[in-house]
């Protein structure tokens, strides 16, 4: 992606294009993923409320995991999870 | 042509923001302010404009209401003084980043501390670099014609930049005094109708005030500074205009008697007419003296200044503020720094004064001249003195 | 130029009169300018107001240091203020007081041209309250005659509405009794 130059910038830097966000995959920031053990899960659903990303997603079993492409590996859904059915694991 | 009435100078900004189809105002009050955001907020309750009024408890919450309000592409007006000011002054580079069109009056008031409530520039000089036009004016006229014109210089497509018309606390503010108020008709065909580069809308979705990193910073600082520096060509434009429909015209520096002044002082704000008695005074003496009279701040007018100063042999730069351990009033600074690499160019002295509503008389203006001129020796050029001040 | 010094306190409407008289004489195609002393405002302090009345623009913004006129709407300000500082020696002094214009030239020790009338007591007669702010500003006009009392109708029907009668009425009588004194 080349940069704009300031005569290409739009008035003010709004961004008009809604959920640009989305392309940037910070996904590739993770040196460690969350792993689910379902086994322990109890779907109270904490994982996902705390997930900074919001990449955290309930499947159709009621189950929760990562969406990876924007999971950033920062643990935080591990360490909310008291009944500790999430594992940080090495990439 | 607008009927000629008396008013308070307070009133009658508030009746020309009121003829300005503004949508919204978020008006904190303070001394010396307090009148427009009362009399504002009068003709919004009393139906004679059709605006929300948003009631804040603090500046900081006015300046936030009217980014929000200008954001979602509200014509939005607001008002300050001093610790008002200051209190903004977190936002205001956040307003012209956004390029969010918003006027503002301010009843110029010195900053605390000790507490003063009185007039000179030190509340508007530490927002010197937000990134707003800045707009000066000499008496209730230029009050008004300015504040209505600040919404057509922000708001045109080429500006799309905050607005600030600082107008001196009480010296102007609480001042009974003749002037002509433009009628609704003569406005609405002057202004049209705020069209916003981009709205808050559910049904098109944007981002505003986005982060930036490095890597884009450096060209959103310079696409900021190029949009105030070319905004003077609309300024220039707008005041053509407002020339040719009222008879009134406007130019970013003000000249009398300077053509042919050996020693000119410059000054602004209200102090202008004033010290036009003074060059009366001198010219009447034989003392080819002259005036130099600065409206525009931000964008700063480079040629129109240094045209109008070159010619003469000395220049006395009044200034209301001061910059503490630096090069003396932030006025002076800007002078010599445009005239740093002219050849031809004059003496520069520097007076600070009528700091916290310190009164200047007319004697005061020409002490000054007289001062300058017994330099025979040109000790005191270059250098800034608090004037009056005791030793 | 006609340059005048108003002394009242805070609540009498010393600002209130300099603001209608300026506008009134706006209105009749004159330059004025009508302020207060600027700063904080507190009722019952003693305040100074001002008015300059030109027939061509004024440019000055500077305080009034010589005054023409100096009026005093309260009497017991004499002796705490110095009503007179400044004033010109061909100037006028107004009073508002019941007293013997031997008795204020005493207090002052002034011996120019006084002006005095009773204009508390033709307010509480014409308008059954001891303001005098507005009956002071028919003294006033009989000593300066820079325009005609009738100038005073409209801004004071604009700012007192159904009482603006009576507040008239006194501005008048307030205009026939004062007495000048050389
Ligand atoms: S926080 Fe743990 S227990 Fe709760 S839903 Fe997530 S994984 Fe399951
Ligand atoms: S590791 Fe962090 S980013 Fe990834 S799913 Fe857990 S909370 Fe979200």
């Amino acid at each position: 992606m080349s940069l704009k130059t300031w005569k290409e910038l739009p008035i003010g830097c709004v961004v008009s294009d809604p959920g640009s966000a989305s392309e940037y995959h910070t996904g590739s920031w993770r040196s460690q993923r969350p792993t689910w053990d379902n086994a322990k899960c109890i779907k109270c659903g904490i994982c996902y409320i705390y997930c900074p990303e919001g990449c955290v997603q309930q499947t159709e079993d009621g189950f929760f995991q990562a969406d990876l492409d924007y999971c950033k590996g920062c643990g935080i859904c591990a360490h909310e999870c008291w009944p500790r059915a999430i594992k940080m694991e090495e990439e | 042509m607008g009927k000629r009435i008396g008013m308070e100078v307070a009133i009658a900004v508030a009746e020309a923001v009121g003829l300005c189809d503004i949508d919204m105002a978020a008006v904190y009050p303070i001394t010396p302010q307090s009148h427009i955001a009362e009399h504002l907020s009068d003709l919004v309750a009393n139906g004679e404009i059709d605006a929300e009024f948003v009631t804040v408890e603090s500046e900081h919450s006015a300046m936030s209401a009217v980014i929000g309000a200008s954001g979602a592409g509200a014509r939005a007006f607001t008002a300050t003084s001093s610790q008002g000011l200051m209190l903004m002054h977190e936002l205001l580079p956040i307003a012209s980043a956004m390029r969010l069109p918003i006027c503002m009056a301010i009843a110029n008031r010195a900053v605390s501390g000790p507490l003063n409530i009185l007039n000179d520039h030190t509340d508007i000089m530490p927002q010197r670099d937000c990134g707003w036009i800045a707009l000066f004016v000499e008496n209730g006229q230029e009050a008004i014609d300015l504040s209505i014109q600040a919404f057509k210089i922000a708001e045109h497509k080429d500006v799309m930049l905050p607005v600030c018309v600082n107008i001196d606390g009480f010296q102007l503010t609480h001042m009974v005094e003749p002037f002509e108020m433009p009628s609704k008709e003569e406005v609405d065909k002057f202004l049209p109708p705020f069209v916003p580069h981009a709205t808050l809308h559910p049904a098109k979705p944007v981002t505003m005030g986005a982060f930036a990193m490095s890597d884009y910073f450096t060209e959103i600082m310079k696409a900021k500074d190029e949009a105030l520096k070319s905004s003077k060509k609309v300024i220039l434009e707008v005041w053509d205009e407002w020339a040719k429909l009222f008879g009134r015209s406007y130019k970013p520096v003000e000249t009398y008697k300077a053509d042919d002044a050996d020693v000119l002082m410059l000054t602004m704000g209200s102090m202008g007419e004033t010290a036009q008695m003074a060059i009366d005074e001198l010219r009447a003496k034989g003392v080819k003296a002259g005036l130099v009279k600065l409206r525009m701040w931000r964008p700063f007018p480079f040629e129109e200044i240094k045209a109008a100063i070159k010619n003469a042999k000395k220049l006395i730069v009044t200034d209301r503020a001061i910059t503490f351990g630096g090069p003396g009033g932030p006025v002076f600074a800007e002078i010599k720094s445009a005239m740093c690499t002219e050849t031809q160019r004059p003496l520069i002295y520097n007076y600070i004064y009528g700091l916290g509503g310190r009164d200047v008389p007319v004697g005061d203006f020409v002490g000054m001249f007289e001062k300058v001129l017994a330099d025979t020796e040109n000790k005191a050029v270059g250098t800034y003195e608090f004037w009056g001040v005791r030793e | 130029m006609i340059e005048v010094r108003w002394h009242g306190r805070g609540g009498q409407g010393a600002v209130t009169s300099v603001e209608l008289l300026a506008v009134s004489a706006i209105a009749a195609g004159k330059y004025a300018q009508g302020f207060p002393s600027f700063g904080p405002e507190r009722r019952g302090a003693p305040v100074a107001a001002f008015t300059r009345i030109d027939d061509k623009k004024i440019n000055v913004r500077s305080g009034i240091y010589k005054p023409d006129v100096v009026l005093v709407l309260d009497s017991s300000l004499i002796g705490l203020v110095n009503v007179t500082e400044g004033l010109k020696p061909d100037g006028k002094l107004i009073v508002n007081t019941h007293k013997t214009p031997e008795e204020i030239r005493k207090a002052l020790n002034y011996t120019g041209t006084l002006a005095i009338v009773d204009g508390t007591g033709i307010a509480r007669k014409e308008m059954g309250v001891p303001i005098a702010n507005t009956t002071m500003i028919g003294a006033l006009l009989k000593v300066i005659g820079v325009m005609e009392l009738d100038a005073m109708k409209d801004a004071i029907e604009h700012r007192f509405g159904r009482i603006a009668q009576k507040n008239l009425n006194a501005m008048k009588r307030a205009y026939d009794e004062i007495k000048i004194y050389n």
